[in-house]
């Protein structure tokens, strides 16, 4: 079934704060066979609240994650994420199109610090794979 | 200037562990039959793993560095063999510096191919 054309601008709600402990920032880093020693947490890990917002936006909208693939991602820093930092993601749909009997989802989120300030801008093209025919 | 191409090898364990620590729990990076009937080759590393290896490779490159900016598009999916590993090649060239920003174009390929798609990075490098 064919995303909703009319989510284009559509912003989702906030997610729950999540506090970047330093234990969290050395998994993320341990998982791809980075160590860790303190400072700023690796560049990617932003994805960690981006991902939590996708979800979200996935389940409101009753999509499958299975069907999803990743297609494009892009980040802008503010500046770095540091261990201590309370950060949420706020997702934006930003484009919708039909390629194949792909939807092409392009959404947008910003993560925010404790004080609404802006840490890094993110973008997301993700790929909802149709059924097979 | 050319950088230290990077190579990494990715297995099964590290899709599991990268779920855990990034929240990314879609199937697709751990069932074989889940990945095959969305017409995907075999179980897939997660998009956001090759990335992070780039921006691994990159952290290599520039100790200390602070990332500015870093995007690619996913143009092929990494193929993780049940057994064994596969690797995942990241090579780096400097492509500007100025006003301190240094950008680095990447290729990054695995069992021959590119993966990502004009995967570059910007970087605000110590002097």
């Amino acid at each position: 079934m064919p995303v909703d054309a009319s989510l284009v601008g559509r912003v989702f709600p906030p997610t729950a704060p999540l506090t970047v402990s330093e234990e969290r920032v050395r998994a993320f880093a341990a998982a791809t066979g980075s160590s860790y020693d303190g400072g700023p947490a690796p560049a990617t890990f932003p994805i960690v609240l981006a991902f939590d917002a996708m979800n979200a936006f996935l389940e409101a909208e009753a999509i499958d994650l299975f069907r999803i693939v990743h297609g494009e991602q892009r980040f802008a820093y503010e500046r770095p994420v540091v261990p201590g930092d309370v950060l949420t993601a706020t997702l934006t749909v930003a484009s919708l199109r039909q390629i194949a009997g792909n939807d092409i989802i392009g959404t947008t989120s910003e993560v925010t610090d404790a004080d609404g300030t802006l840490v890094c801008a993110t973008s997301a093209t993700l790929v909802h794979r149709g059924a097979a025919a | 200037m050319t950088l230290d191409t990077q190579t990494y090898a990715v297995t099964r364990a590290d899709l599991v562990a990268y779920a855990e620590a990034s929240g990314d729990h879609n199937p697709i990076h751990q069932d074989e039959d889940v990945a095959r009937s969305v017409g995907l080759p075999g179980v897939i590393a997660h998009g956001m793993y090759t990335m992070a290896l780039a921006a691994r490779a990159v952290a290599t490159w520039f100790p200390g560095a602070e990332v500015v900016s870093l995007g690619c598009k996913f143009t092929s999916p990494v193929v993780v063999p049940a057994e064994g590993a596969v690797d995942v090649v990241v090579a780096g060239e400097v492509k500007s510096s100025e006003d301190g920003l240094t950008t680095v174009a990447l290729t990054v390929t695995s069992a021959g191919q590119k993966v990502l798609g004009m995967p570059k990075a910007v970087v605000r490098a110590d002097g």
